[in-house]
């Protein structure tokens, strides 16, 4: 039986803003899904979100949803747990959001590995200002504000993730919706800071310029360019070359924030009690 | 009033009357000179169950209270010039969403990093106009320790009745000033909440103004599902760009303000017999304005005084009256002079005005203002 979206997008909202051929739809129906298997209360969940093509995701969605400012949803997201951490709380957001403009945001919510699943939307562009090139755009590769080539290297979000301290840290595609769903369903489930990055396409102001192909086209890109973990634990590093790595690449228990601070209110308390 | 007499910093009885406000959360990020108020309520909220954090900075500080007032908390994030810089974009944020909150700027000296340790009065303007785009601006000035505490409270209650940030200014002097005040008991001093819906979650709008200009919240996670959004919305709080509900949303924002001033305006107005000059000041330079005016009432020049505790919306009105009597009116901040261009603008020429401005990190000293209003007699 095909699945039922209805129940958890918002009546009248569609259709959404981004543009023919974009794969940010496949990465919100992966999201759907994974909020349905995991089985979250709409009332206790809060989907906060930034600015650009992927912050606008949020608006379409039956929950409690949080439309923020540039960069910034993972800060506002905090300050949600923070005030009631049996709270579900994700976050979604573009590339350029999350790791530029956003970038001090997402290394210390990390750090402090609180109970948030980010979820980046990465297609290597700033697509809702019309394609200047983001902290995932690859060396080299044309964009608005790249004329000539990128001269800058890109974030692995996964590394970047890592070194900053989450502890559920993966990354699937739109070419591969089911593993990305179920990332997305784990990361929520996981307790602790979660990280998926969702890579994804933006055939009108990446794709076309860079000569990427149809939009179907940059979806089977993944197919071929990506090999999965445990996969490449058989290939040699000539065969890796050029390859983007998929799947899990931690999932640790540790401390979480809120879990932490409620043994700060019950020692603050105690010490009260005690006089 | 009745309560406990405590011999306290600004800046503690700032964390204080938040505390007594109902005050559940505080986001910050450390700055001079009012990392007291973060260091009191780090040590506090967790006591009574709220939650203290310090994040990464100052944008994410205010960030975090809004997000945290969504959920329902009174929040309070505090800070001085150059991170009021930096709240500034969320501030926006948190009028365009109408969430209330509560914002104190301990000013110091200078632009940019300036005299992290020294005064200033530099930051009335932006407290104003800082944030990009038209948006109302509720800002208190306290002038001793007793107000601070007063007026922090009354800073969380606008904030939650009008639904939206409301500022503190105070500066380095008050905040770091001890005085003996009194910490009212439970009770003595109204508290106010915002409003919530009374109507069932299908029919709830977050911005429903059919009972009245400020919409009631739902708190997220209260069955109320909604969204919110910086973009212009409708009563849905879904985007829309149609000019015929952006301009009234717009205009109702500023509305909000300007038909409530009745709770909002708050100010001293002293009046002597006779008197040709006045003087209008704020904050800590009011206090040496008024000692001041007692050493020229001394010397037989009696001096009319102005003193706005809530600095926006300005209290034009008396103002306007003080320059319908005096020749000359006085206004003395410590910066290059801004809040001059409030009181120009009131009087409709009615009267002359001249500043007394120091930027140097000292007080603006009573002997300052003396000097001036003797020249001027």
């Amino acid at each position: 039986m095909a699945f039922n979206y209805d129940k958890y997008m918002r009546p009248g909202k569609l259709p959404h803003i981004w543009c023919p051929g974009c794969a940010h739809g496949i990465v919100m129906k992966s999201i759907i899904r994974a909020l349905d298997r995991v089985g979250l209360d709409k009332d206790r969940t809060v989907i906060v979100s930034g600015i650009g093509c992927a912050s606008r995701m949020p608006g379409y969605v039956d929950f409690n949803t949080l439309h923020t400012t540039h960069g910034r949803s993972l800060a506002f997201a905090t300050g949600v747990k923070m005030a009631d951490p049996s709270l579900n709380v994700i976050c979604v957001a573009g590339d350029g959001d999350s790791l530029a403009i956003g970038g001090n945001h997402f290394i210390h919510a990390c750090r402090r590995n609180i109970d948030i699943t980010m979820i980046v939307f990465n297609n290597n562009i700033y697509g809702m200002t019309g394609g200047q090139f983001s902290p995932t755009t690859p060396h080299g590769k044309l964009a608005s504000t790249t004329p000539y080539g990128n001269p800058d290297y890109a974030f692995d979000v996964a590394e970047l993730s890592m070194g900053a301290g989450a502890t559920y840290v993966s990354r699937g595609t739109v070419y591969h919706a089911i593993p990305l769903e179920r990332q997305i369903a784990d990361g929520i489930t996981h307790k602790g800071f979660s990280v998926i990055d969702a890579l994804c396409t933006c055939p009108t102001t990446y794709g076309r310029r860079n000569k990427l192909g149809s939009p179907i086209d940059m979806i089977l890109w993944f197919k071929d360019n990506t090999v999965g973990l445990k996969a490449a634990q058989k290939l040699s590093p000539e065969e890796l070359e050029g390859k983007i790595l998929t799947g899990v690449f931690r999932n640790d228990i540790k401390p979480e924030y809120c879990e932490e601070y409620q043994k700060i209110i019950e020692m603050a308390q105690g010490a009260v009690a005690g006089g | 009033m009745k309560g406990k007499e405590v011999f306290f910093q600004g800046n503690e009885a700032c964390a204080e009357g938040a505390l007594y406000a109902g005050c559940r959360f505080f986001g910050g990020y450390p700055i001079t000179p009012s990392t007291e108020i973060a260091e009191i309520l780090s040590n506090r909220l967790p006591k009574i169950g709220g939650a203290f954090i310090q994040m990464e900075d100052e944008i994410a500080a205010m960030a975090s209270i809004i997000g945290a007032s969504l959920v329902g908390k009174k929040s309070l994030t505090a800070t001085s010039g150059p991170g009021m810089s930096l709240k500034l974009e969320n501030l926006g944020f948190a009028c365009i969403t109408e969430v209330p909150c509560v914002i104190v700027n301990v000013m110091r000296g200078g632009p940019s990093t300036g005299l992290p340790t020294g005064p200033g009065q530099s930051d009335v303007m932006q407290a104003k106009w800082g944030t990009h785009g038209d948006h109302p601006a509720v800002v208190l000035a306290p002038a001793s320790v007793q107000e601070i505490f007063n007026e922090t409270v009354r800073a969380f209650n606008l904030a939650e009745r009008l639904r939206t940030p409301v500022i503190l200014l105070t500066d380095e002097i008050i905040g770091h000033m001890r005085e003996k005040i009194v910490i009212p008991e439970e009770g003595v001093l109204e508290i106010w909440d915002r409003s919530r819906p009374d109507c069932s979650p299908e029919e709830f709008l977050p911005y429903d103004t059919s009972k009245g200009i400020v919409p009631p919240m739902a708190d997220f996670g209260s069955g109320y599902r909604h969204h919110v959004t910086g973009l212009n919305h409708d009563a849905s709080g879904f985007p829309t760009n149609k000019p015929s509900l952006v301009q009234p949303e717009e205009e109702r924002l500023m509305a909000k303000v300007t038909e409530n001033l009745d709770i909002i305006e708050k100010y001293e107005h002293l009046k002597k017999d006779g008197a040709k000059v006045g003087i209008v000041a704020y904050g800590s330079s009011a206090r040496s304005a008024k000692a001041a005016i007692k050493q020229a009432e001394e010397e037989g020049i009696p001096v009319d005084f102005v003193r706005p505790i809530t600095l926006w919306p300005y209290p034009t009105e008396p103002t306007l009256e003080m320059a319908g009597k005096v020749d000359v009116i006085i206004v003395p901040e410590m910066n290059l002079g801004q809040m001059i261009d409030e009181v120009q603008r009131c009087i409709l020429g009615k009267a002359r005005v001249i500043g007394v401005n120091r930027v140097d990190g000292d007080p603006i000293t009573p002997e300052n203002i003396l000097e001036k209003i003797r020249e001027v007699v």
